[in-house]
């Protein structure tokens, strides 16, 4: 049993599905965010405090948590398999063509974990108590946030690298979890000569959107408010 | 032309390897890589120096010895070719040339630029065949194929083994070579019948090597001589998800 769900393959698939459940997450985040442009702080604060009540949302919540765990300690221990299996690297350099985003995912995630850290502190740790502060108010406690420049710096950069890393990590997922076949997927099937470039377009679209959404905030409420 | 060669020099599996530089004159542009290197060999004997160890065998692109990877590249710098095949025209007068070894924990170098690549003759002897009773060819029509199946498992089994595949990819990961391996075989109905053990074989023997783990960076079907595709390793994903 050991040798399944620790072989090679299988870390990836948790890895990769981890990965797009945590996909599905981030357009929620980012709608519900979108409310801290309005100058009415009810609609956020009731938005955050459905989501931090409702019971629905609270099961997903521990999935989510349990999905960025995997993913991350998954991401470490596959990482380091990795290095480890080349001890001596090349000294003409490795100048294959690769898909170039893919040579940087450990150091584009281990941003975006520190922004997540960062970002638990701020919020998330409020909710349980560990933090002080008003769980209740959280639209201050962003527009507070906001209004110091450092925190919009690391905000910002951490977004164009998590931009960076779901890019490739969109087209990857699929291609771990085999997702890519006309009999696995009926989609495949009517657009099997368009999946490749519809999948990496998607890929495209979203590490772009999704981003720049909250990057938008960000600018709004730093510049402009 | 002129050439400067960096050759990765280690006299055996457990001395410490060092770079050494040889000034190369007169190379022809009509010359082969290892024409070239046959060349160098030829001078350092006649200087009495030990002439740089390289694998080779076939010379024509179809056994898989001569890998060493050439200026950043397994093969050299050109598309589909194997070392062999890589003609000294594509270098000009004054070039430095690297040449190293593969680098991958599972294949260790032996001497100077020839590793132990018997890592891959292992994962096959895990699963990489179909158990049937040697003899005369049967007959061919009595177990039928699809034709789209079995080009595309003919693809597969173009693969010569080189480890140009590992080589390249930045985690020394062997997927390419054990998806083409799966897959030659899960395509075609005689491969169907030890399908789940086969997969769960080598995809065990590959791990407990010591290869690393595919990252879908694409650098092994840039650089396979053979051209096998990266939809190969996602056939093996399958093929491994569906025999558990």
């Amino acid at each position: 049993m050991n040798k399944i769900l620790f072989s090679s393959l299988s870390k990836k698939f948790v890895m990769a599905l981890a990965g797009l459940f945590l996909l599905m997450f981030l357009p929620v985040h980012l709608i519900i965010n979108l409310m801290l442009l309005k100058s009415d702080p009810v609609p956020f604060n009731r938005a955050a405090h459905f989501m931090a009540t409702f019971p629905v949302v609270k099961i997903v919540e521990i999935a989510l948590i349990a999905a960025i765990l995997i993913h991350i300690s998954w991401g470490i221990f596959l990482q380091i398999q990795n290095w480890l299996a080349r001890p001596v690297g090349y000294a003409g350099g490795n100048k294959s063509e690769t898909s170039f985003f893919s040579r940087f995912m450990i150091w584009t995630g281990a941003s975006v974990l520190t922004f997540l850290v960062l970002h638990f502190f701020n919020f998330y740790f409020i909710k349980l108590g560990l933090v002080p502060g008003d769980p209740e108010n959280f639209y201050s406690v962003a527009h507070n946030l906001f209004k110091i420049s450092a925190y919009n710096y690391i905000y910002l950069i951490c977004f164009v690298l998590l931009g960076l890393h779901l890019f490739h990590a969109f087209s990857s997922a699929f291609q771990t979890l085999g997702l890519n076949h006309r009999i696995w997927t009926p989609v495949v099937k009517v657009f099997h000569r368009i999946w490749t470039p519809v999948v990496k377009v998607f890929a495209l679209i979203y590490s772009i959107l999704i981003p720049a959404g909250f990057a938008y905030i960000s600018l709004t409420l730093w510049l402009f408010r | 032309m002129k050439l400067t060669l960096k050759i990765w020099r280690q006299k055996n599996a457990k001395a410490k390897g060092i770079f050494a530089t040889y000034k190369m004159e007169d190379v022809s542009h009509e010359m082969s890589f290892l024409e070239m290197l046959d060349a160098l060999n030829k001078n350092l004997v006649g200087e009495d120096k030990d002439p740089v160890a390289f694998d080779h065998d076939c010379r024509e692109g179809i056994c898989g010895s001569c890998g060493m990877y050439i200026n950043g590249h397994p093969h050299g710098p050109v598309p589909a070719v194997t070392t062999c095949h890589l003609s000294m025209r594509y270098f000009s007068d004054g070039d430095t040339i690297w040449i190293e070894p593969w680098r991958a924990k599972p294949f260790p170098v032996i001497k100077d630029l020839i590793v132990d690549r018997s890592a891959f003759d292992k994962i096959q002897i895990a699963g990489g065949f179909i158990s049937v009773n040697a003899g005369a060819a049967p007959e061919a029509n009595s177990i039928l194929a699809e034709k789209k199946k079995s080009d595309k498992a003919f693809d597969s089994s173009i693969c010569i083994g080189c480890g140009a595949c590992v080589a390249a990819c930045k985690n020394a990961s062997a997927m390419l070579f054990v998806s083409a391996k799966i897959s030659q075989f899960a395509l075609l109905p005689q491969g169907r019948i030890e399908a789940k053990e086969r997969v769960r074989a080598m995809v065990e023997k590959m791990d407990e090597l010591g290869f690393g783990n595919c990252s879908n960076t694409g650098a092994c079907e840039a650089e396979c001589p053979k051209q096998i595709k990266l939809t190969n390793i996602s056939r093996l994903n399958r093929e491994y998800y569906k025999a558990y």
